[in-house]
């Protein structure tokens, strides 16, 4: 016998549930508990880069939007840093941009959106250079486990072609699924998504 | 923290050191996919049309990963781990009083030190201050049933409350959730962000629980269930139960391979 590996197991997920905004976002519940809420708006009046909405849903295998979805967003700030010690990029950090925030969809149209910037080019630790993108995770009653991807922005193309992320996806038909797209609406910037969690039109899921 | 809590503090005194390698920003442990339910799981229904059919797309842990959201006791209040008192507005809430109470490590035995751990829970009469729940139970004005607490640079976390009911739910016509509370934590990367629900020792709607029984893995599930902890209730106050969160461990990075000269 060799001698043992005690590595301890990650603990099992179970889903979020239907009444997941009680503990991460308790106003969508209806009511008001905590001092300091955290929100969709990522952005404070200091931060760099180009303000945009990030909005869309999230389809179930009908092609229903979910209604009680929420969404948390991860991204670099315009300099393409990470607000994280691992983040030994040279881009200029922002210690007011956290790059986080979270968001339940529309108890009615499903919608969900986000206040942010358009993060800045990544460079990762080989030295690749990786589109913008914002990683996204979704959890749902009906969501055993948590689901990762991400979202590119259409008007990056040639980054997006270079990308090696989405370099790694077999048929480029499903890398499209990943692709927000850029449009305007009173003179903001909107980018907009659909998740479909099944169909043909699936989106990419990672294993990260 | 009073000298009641840290006498809670460091419940794993007996427990050998960790395997601790220096702690790594290289990519995570892959994960073990066989002790989480998986996707599609017909006997819980919501599952069936909610869950992917392709296969997740196998990503080595690029910065994006690594790096996640930080948090710090800024962002918290003062009352946010007293679900006891967090809400209440002319008493106490209704029901069993508990302290719940951890580590959050990870794979290597460390603990996760300075982590955000949120929480939320129905009242003692299972039901749930949320505008879509209608179960009949009532609501308890006393009780909001959310926290949130920070780990310590051990990766301890503690908080009070009542313990949750058991209370029916539209999967199979006489389906029941087990006592919980639901649990979110994030760890130091985004590719450790976890969402789970810590169940109670002895409850028997947990083996016929059709959300826990999607757990393929026997001893996964047990380790969804917290134990009694005599040794840290509170005498003529409150009893405690015990629960351990593990996340994904990190690699260290040994050697950067690039190539010479960049």
């Amino acid at each position: 016998m060799p001698q043992p590996l005690d590595y301890l197991k990650e603990t099992a997920s179970q889903t979020a549930g239907p009444y997941v905004h009680i503990g991460l976002l308790p106003a969508m519940a209806g009511f008001d508990i905590f001092e300091k809420n955290f929100s969709n708006v990522l952005v404070t009046p200091n931060t760099e880069g180009e303000r945009l909405t990030l909005e869309g849903k999230v389809l179930d295998g009908t092609g229903a939007p979910l209604r009680d979805v929420l969404l948390e967003v991860w991204q670099a700030n315009a300099s393409g840093r990470y607000n994280h010690p691992a983040d030994r990029s040279a881009g200029a950090l922002e210690q007011e941009f956290r790059g986080w925030g979270r968001a339940g969809s529309d108890f009615e149209s499903g919608l969900v959106s986000f206040e942010t910037i358009k993060p800045g080019a990544i460079t990762d630790r080989a030295g690749r250079t990786c589109a913008p993108h914002v990683n996204v995770w979704i959890v749902a009653r009906g969501i055993n486990i948590g689901l990762n991807t991400r979202l590119y922005f259409s008007d990056e193309e040639a980054a997006n072609a270079a990308d090696p992320v989405l370099n790694l996806i077999e048929q480029p038909a499903r890398r499209s699924t990943l692709i927000a797209k850029r449009g305007e609406r009173a003179g903001k910037v909107v980018y907009s998504f659909t998740i479909n969690l099944q169909g043909p039109e699936e989106t990419v899921f990672f294993d990260v | 923290m009073n000298a009641q809590a840290s006498a809670l503090r460091d419940p794993r005194l007996n427990r050998p050191e960790p395997f601790a390698p220096p702690l790594g920003d290289g990519g995570f442990f892959q994960r073990d996919r066989s002790i989480h339910p998986p996707a599609h799981a017909p006997g819980y229904k919501s599952s069936v049309l909610r869950s992917p059919r392709q296969a997740l797309l196998s990503l080595e842990n690029s910065v994006s990963e690594i790096t996640g959201p930080v948090f710090g006791h800024n962002d918290l209040g003062p009352l946010d781990n007293d679900l006891i008192r967090n809400y209440a507005k002319d008493g106490d809430p209704v029901g069993e009083r508990i302290i719940v109470h951890g580590r959050v490590l990870d794979e290597t035995g460390r603990g996760v030190p300075n982590t955000l751990v949120e929480f939320w829970q129905a009242n003692a009469g299972g039901r749930y201050r949320h505008k879509k729940d209608t179960y009949l139970a009532p609501i308890d004005p006393n009780f909001g049933g959310c926290g949130r607490a920070l780990t310590d640079d051990t990766g301890y976390y503690y908080f009070r409350t009542v313990k949750p009911g058991p209370y029916p739910w539209r999967n199979y016509v006489n389906s029941w959730r087990p006592a919980h509370i639901h649990f979110s934590v994030f760890g130091s990367g985004f590719a450790q962000r976890l969402i789970t629900q810590m169940y109670f020792e002895g409850d028997p709607l947990i083996p016929v629980c059709p959300i826990l029984t999607t757990i393929p893995d026997k001893d996964a599930l047990d380790r969804l269930v917290a134990p009694l902890d005599l040794n840290g209730s509170t005498p003529f106050d409150s009893l405690a139960y015990r629960f351990d969160i593990v996340l994904r461990g990190q690699r260290s990075t040994y050697f950067e391979n690039r190539t010479a000269g960049n």
